[in-house]
């Protein structure tokens, strides 16, 4: 599914990544933890495109398809989805035009048909429902004076609405509380399947006895330090990144 | 400025030297003296059909200029739908609108072009009987390689009202502009407008609100995007004779430059010379935010469909005050159509 190689980006002339290499493969969930800076966000959005993160070499690869060739529109299109670790907000557009124009978007893309505003708001309330989000809320315009919680709850119900295939939680867990971790955490192993893969940024092992990873990487010095089973968090956790961090 | 100079007495009088430009005050950024170099011949007035953008049955339509009115009685009020269609060469339309006590109209106005490289002046002399209410809404449609300006002159009664809200692309060299002369006394102004203006295009909102006495109100908000090599003018004048005590006015002017050769310039005024008055005003020229842009185009969004939804959704603040349902809709849809097309 992804591959990563040796992959070096820069965020302002300054290198943060520095020959990461990683594989994700279908049905799988990988974790990735490291201390602040490291450049975890910066991953997500190197794969997700965004503009000012430069890649200097290396390559990432979905089933094949180059993507840092793709525009960001493109990639989401494929199926690639970031939840923020900071969502945005959109003033002035209704949470359900938004993310009805973002399905519709990408159905075009992927030449498929429109889904009709009917069968929108059925799936869109039951998947409110699912995630008990306030249907009410979702008419608002999007992230607008949400709460930090609220705002990570949003992102996993556009996560759900558009089901993509490889999916990048960057810290989805802050800002919730222990409810809404575990329905959050519900949301997305409903995503789970042969068919997608996940990488889970997070700073605290809570989240991954919900959602739990088949691998747990380092990420330290710009790359993947190290690797290992879902006990590794658990060390992490106990021994923090001295090991890592020179 | 000397008096009487203007497009319109150009236009009468084929004398190029009383057009306005840049080195008047109030048209520096309109030239038209240094643009139109003839006046060309006068437009063949011609009898045009169908309702325009308001698609409103029996309009008055000021083909190639001419003169028309609009009279609102108590009995009539409802809705009048004018339709100002610039043809080839040069033309001056002059519309009355009289708004008589007690009566509430709805003014539903559309600028049309049927050809290219056009002088259109456009006049609008507007009264506001006691506690009658105006609303005129603008779409302007026109071409880009034509020149046209409306002025209205607006004088409102006490307790009058007058509501306006202008929509429009720009021209090769355009500008609205608006007078109002205000009698306080609880009488209410609302002038608003958006500019939508692609490449090579050109908008100018001009507006003074002079309030002669005590006890008025005044909101303004206006927004509107920038492309391509366009340009966008906001002047904004509001006057506060003395003894206009306990007058309220607040101007907004906000606007978005989408294009890197795309420039807004503005000049938001307050001149008070009364007490005890409320005034504000906010005026703000920035890019479409880049972090929320992204997030819209990581969600699937193309860039030119995400720009455009997030300017619609700037100027939509514009639209959404319109009280005219049927007309909020039609502008809103005319809005997007507009953006598809700039973004
Ligand atoms: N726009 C920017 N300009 C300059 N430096 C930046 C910019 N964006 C990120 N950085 C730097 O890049 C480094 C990596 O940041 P990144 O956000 O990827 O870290 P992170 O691993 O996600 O950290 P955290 O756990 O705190 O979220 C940091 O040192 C950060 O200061
Ligand atoms: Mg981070």
């Amino acid at each position: 599914m992804l591959s990563i190689k040796n992959l070096s980006a820069t965020v302002a002339d300054k290198p943060i990544l520095k020959g990461l290499t990683l594989e994700v493969p279908a049905g799988e969930v990988h974790a990735i933890m490291g201390p602040n800076g490291a450049g975890k966000s910066t991953l997500s959005y190197v794969l997700t495109g965004r503009e000012g993160y430069v890649v200097t070499q290396g390559s990432a690869t979905l089933d094949g398809e180059d993507l840092l060739a793709l525009a960001p529109d493109e990639r989401a299109a494929r199926g690639v989805f970031l939840s923020f670790q900071y969502p945005l907000e959109i003033p002035g557009v209704p949470g359900l035009t938004f993310i009805r124009t973002a399905l519709n978007a990408q159905r075009k893309a992927r030449g498929e048909a429109e889904v009709s505003a009917p069968e929108f708001l059925k799936r869109a309330r039951e998947v409110a429902g699912s995630l008990k989000i306030d249907f009410e809320m979702l008419k608002r315009p999007l992230n607008v004076g949400f709460s930090g919680g609220e705002k990570k709850r949003m992102e996993i119900f556009q996560m759900a609405m558009l089901s993509p295939r490889f999916l990048i939680l960057d810290e989805t867990d802050s800002g919730l509380d222990i409810d809404a971790l575990k329905i959050v955490a519900e949301g997305v192993n409903a995503l789970r399947g042969p068919d997608r893969a996940m990488l889970v940024i997070t700073h605290y092992q809570r989240l991954l006895d919900y959602i739990k990873p088949d691998k747990v990487h380092v990420l330290a010095g710009g790359r993947i330090a190290a690797t290992g089973g879902p006990e590794l968090a658990h060390e992490l956790e106990a021994h923090g990144y001295d090991r890592w961090v020179a | 400025m000397t008096l009487g100079m203007s497009l319109a007495r150009a236009i009468e009088t084929g004398d190029v030297t009383v057009l306005p430009g840049r080195r008047d005050e109030d048209w520096r950024w309109t030239d038209l003296r240094g643009l139109v170099r003839e006046i060309p011949t006068p437009a063949k007035r011609q009898p045009i059909s169908g309702g325009g953008q308001f698609g409103g049955s029996n309009p008055i339509v000021l083909a190639g200029g001419g003169f028309d009115g609009v009279i609102a009685d108590r009995s009539c009020g409802g809705e009048s739908f004018v339709r100002f269609v610039a043809l080839e060469g040069s033309q001056h339309a002059t519309l009355g609108v009289d708004i008589q006590e007690g009566a509430q109209c709805v003014l539903l106005e559309s600028h049309e072009a049927l050809a290219d490289g056009y002088l259109s002046a456009v006049d609008l002399d507007i009264n506001i009987g006691r506690g009658a209410s105006l609303t005129r809404i603008v779409l302007a449609d026109d071409a880009e390689s034509g020149v046209n300006v409306v002025t209205a002159t607006v004088t409102l009664a006490a307790g009058a009202s007058f509501a306006q809200t202008i929509l429009t692309t720009g021209a090769k060299r355009q500008r609205f502009e608006t007078r109002v002369t205000h009698p306080g006394q609880d009488a209410k102004v609302r002038l608003d407008g958006a500019y939508l203006i692609g490449d090579r295009r050109h908008a100018d909102f001009t507006t003074v609100v002079t309030h002669a006495g005590p006890g008025g109100a005044t909101t303004q908000l206006s927004k509107g995007a920038v492309g391509g090599q366009g340009r966008a003018v906001f002047q904004g004048r509001i006057v506060v004779e003395k003894g206009a005590d306990q007058t309220d006015a607040r101007m907004g002017h906000h606007a978005l430059i989408l294009s890197d050769r795309g420039e807004v310039d503005a000049k938001p005024e307050l001149l008070i010379h009364a007490d005890d008055v409320s005034c504000a005003h906010g005026n703000t020229v920035g890019n479409l935010n880049q972090d929320a842009l992204f997030y819209a185009r990581q969600r699937g969004i193309p860039e030119a469909q995400a720009k455009a939804m997030l300017t619609e959704a700037f100027v939509g603040e514009v639209v959404d005050r319109i009280e005219h349902e049927g007309a909020r809709e039609i502008c809103r849809a005319w809005v997007a159509e507009k953006l598809r097309g700039l973004a």
